[in-house]
This record gives structure tokens, sequence and C-alpha cells, in this order.
């Protein structure tokens, strides 16, 4: 009995503190956006360099949209536009850096501000992704906002 | 006791049920007892339930149960409800304690072994049979109490892991290094966790499908205690041997199976070991909205 009072008590606990947490994921989602772009910047050289593997394989852009939609869609939005937990993928700033530095993020996350590490995706399903990531391009009302403000 | 087992399980399913059309996929390890440096995404909620069978020497067989809310609370931090029990064959069928455990990913970035905390409030009685982590000198013939006399015996038990995991090439290499203290005046007792494991294929398919080699992930584990404060080492500790294999499904379901074989005389001789988990995305935000939280 005491056992069963214990587990509703540390339930109730985790349901209303997951409540907080994600109202806490909002808070910070918007500075997250422009710092998870910054975090492009520190990839270092030599991944930045890498060249993707998967760069002439006609399959990987297919392979690698039904990884996007089972792992990266919930945040960051099922076209890529960004969400209320996670930026916009189809941003000047993604679309320009180089292949390794999107693979550079992806392995190593942004996890201090919210972004998991995906190295437990096998290295070539991270390229794929990047292959994919790559294919969508600048949205246009990102390259708008260039326009208007470069 | 069916009827016990039955309504642990229902529980298990109806939190499924209630939240199954927002499945994530997750690459799920095949591990039952090792971790890797992997935590849940945040604001996922992973809904696990797990089995062992054990062979018992001297006395009946038993089957051990319990049901995992695995709840990613940050990047960094990952929170886990456990809820336990077992049937003993020819005794009876019970509830046997809660476990609360919390990982901490201290590292901002991949390097080549990455560390992460692990801290548990153990909350069982004597009747534990899960086998969830063997610690100190746990040998098999600690099940032959009947339930009715182990059940009396309450553990509150801190236990802490160092988790060092790597990945190269796709292989995982884990190492979990343990330290458990009874609060009961316990001396602190120590085990160990080692596992590898990879995914048949590494890159994916163009294709969406169930039974691609990349959904499919196998390896081995190998467990047992290390003794206690007093007498360390491998004398009167049991130790095993678990084959691994993980199913993942893109519908976000994922099954597990590792038959384990005791490796000397104080060990069980077999474990059969098999679960199901199912992991509901974006958990947090939708209870959010439940208490009224929209923006």
């Amino acid at each position: 009995m005491k056992g069963c009072l214990a587990a509703l008590c540390i339930s109730a606990t985790l349901a209303a503190w997951s409540a907080l947490a994600s109202q806490d994921v909002d808070k910070s989602a918007k500075s997250a956006k422009s710092s998870v772009y910054s975090e492009i910047e520190k990839a270092p050289e030599k991944a930045r360099a890498k060249r993707n593997p998967f760069e002439q394989n006609p399959d990987a852009v297919a392979a690698g949209k039904n990884l996007f939609e089972q792992h990266c869609a919930e945040c960051h939005g099922e076209a890529a536009l960004g969400g209320k937990k996670a930026p916009s993928l189809r941003a000047v700033e993604v679309q320009s850096a180089t292949p390794g530095a999107v693979f550079w993020i992806l392995t190593n996350g942004v996890v201090r501000r919210g972004m998991p590490v995906w190295s437990k995706l096998p290295e070539p399903q991270r390229w794929q992704l990047v292959s994919y990531i790559k294919s969508l391009g600048v949205a246009s009302s990102e390259a708008a906002d260039v326009t208007k403000n470069p | 006791m069916i009827a016990r087992h039955t309504l642990f399980l229902t529980f298990v399913f109806s939190l499924i049920g209630l939240f199954a059309t927002f499945s994530a996929r997750g690459q799920e390890s095949p591990y039952f007892v090792t971790y890797d440096h992997y935590l849940e995404e945040p604001g996922n909620l992973e809904v696990e339930y797990f089995s062992t069978f054990g062979v018992q020497h001297g006395g009946n067989d038993f089957h051990a149960f319990w049901a995992e809310l695995e709840y990613g609370a940050t990047a960094w931090w990952t929170t886990e409800l456990y809820l336990d029990g077992q049937t003993t064959f020819g005794d009876s069928t019970l509830f046997t304690g809660v476990r609360w455990e919390n990982r901490f990913r201290p590292l901002k970035h991949e390097h080549l072994i990455n560390p992460v905390l692990y801290v548990e409030y153990v909350n069982k009685n004597g009747a534990d049979k899960i086998l969830r982590e063997v610690e100190g000198h746990d040998v098999g013939s600690d099940f032959l109490t009947p339930n009715s006399v182990a059940r009396k015996e309450h553990v509150h038990e801190l236990e802490f892991k160092l988790i060092l995991s790597s990945t190269f090439k796709g292989w995982n290499v884990s190492e979990n290094m343990i330290a458990a203290k009874n609060l009961s005046n316990e001396p602190w007792e120590f085990g160990y966790t080692l596992g590898t494991s990879r995914p048949l294929k590494l890159a994916a398919s163009a294709k969406r499908c169930s039974f691609c080699p990349q959904n499919f992930t196998a390896g081995i584990e190998m467990y047992g205690g290390l003794g206690d404060r007093h007498s360390f080492g491998l004398k009167d500790t049991s130790q095993y041997l678990a084959p691994v294999a993980a199913w993942n499904l893109p519908s976000g379901w994922t099954f597990h199976v590792s038959p384990g074989f005791g490796l000397n005389s104080n060990s069980h001789g077999f474990l059969l070991r098999w679960g199901l988990s199912y992991e509901i995305a974006g958990f947090g935000e939708r209870v959010s909205h439940l208490f009224g939280r929209d923006r």
C-alpha cells in the first residue's frame, strides 16, 4: 500500500513538473533559435571540411526524408520551418553552412539548449539526414528577410 | 495472481493508448541492464514493459516484470519511474517496489568516451526479482525465500552508476560501474555491466519499412556483482552473459529480447527477458495543455 502511494505521489509530481518544464521550453525557444544558429559557427574547421559521402547517392534524400520524419519533424516541423521547440532548418544560416558543419551539429547536438545528440544514429544515417536538409533550400520567407535586412 | 499481472499490463497499455497518436520512433538500445550515454529526447515519454523469466535452482521458477516511464526532462537530464512486480510459480504474484532514477549528461559535446551520471532511489521489498542490476553478493539462492516472508523485508536503497559509453563506426560500447547503499546501515555494494551492440545495417533505406536491417540492433551484455566494501571481488557473486536484440519499428514501438546465461553456480542458470516500449512524442507539451498552459 505504501509503495502504491509513493508511486502515485511520484507520478503526480512528474506530471506537474513536466507541465512546468515544457513551459520553460517555450520561454527559451526564441533565444534558443538564435543560439542554435550560432552553434553552427562553432563547428571546428576539420568538421566543416568533411564531405558528404552520400552526395552522389540518388537515394540519400529519400532515406534522409524518412529519418527526418521519424526523428526531427516533431521539433523542427514537418516542412523543417521550425516550431515552438526548435528553429527552422531552412534558414540561411543552416542552408549556407557546409554539409560537414550540419553533420557536426547533428552529432554533438546543442545539449544545453534542448537539441539532443544524434550520434545514436549511425554515421551514414546522419549524412543521409544532411542530404535531405540541404535539399530543402532556403524557405522563401527566410530569403525575403535576408533581402530586407541584409 | 493473473489478475494482478493483468492490472499491471492494463496500466501500461492504457497509458500508451491514451497518447498513441503521438508516436516518435526512437533508436532504442537493445540492452536490458547496461546503459549507454543516450538520453530520452526532451519532452518525450517512453512507456516500457519488461519481463524476466528465470529458472530457479532448488525452487520455483519466477516471472518478474516491470513498467518504466522514461521522460526526457531536458537534453541533459532523463528521469524515470519504475513499478516492479513478480510472480513465483506455485507461490504468488505481488508488486515489489518503486524506483526513481535520474541520469545526467555532464558534457556538452560528444567525445571518444561519454560519461553519464546516474542516481536512483529504490523502495522495494525483499521479494523483488527483476534483476535490473546485480550487485554485491546477490546470488540465485536469495530467491528461494517464499514471497510471504520475503515481502516483509523493506529495502530503501540509493544506487549510483558511472556510465561510460562510446560509439564508433556504428558499434556502441558501454560500461557501467555500480555502487549501491542500502540506507539501513548496510555496507556499500558494487557491481558492473558491460555491453556492446550494433545495428545490422548502418545506412537507412529509401523506403519506409518495418523489416529493413537498419531497424534491428544486436549485441551482447555481461553483468555481475563485485562484492561489497568488506569483501570486494568476484568471490560469492553471480555473473551473467546475455545476447541482446532490439527491433525498432517505424510506428514507434520497439521490441526487445535477450536470453541470459549464468556463468557460475551462484547465478540463475537461464534468464529469458523480453520487453516492449513505445515512445510518445511531445508528452510534456501535451500535459501542459491538459493543465491549461496553452500559449
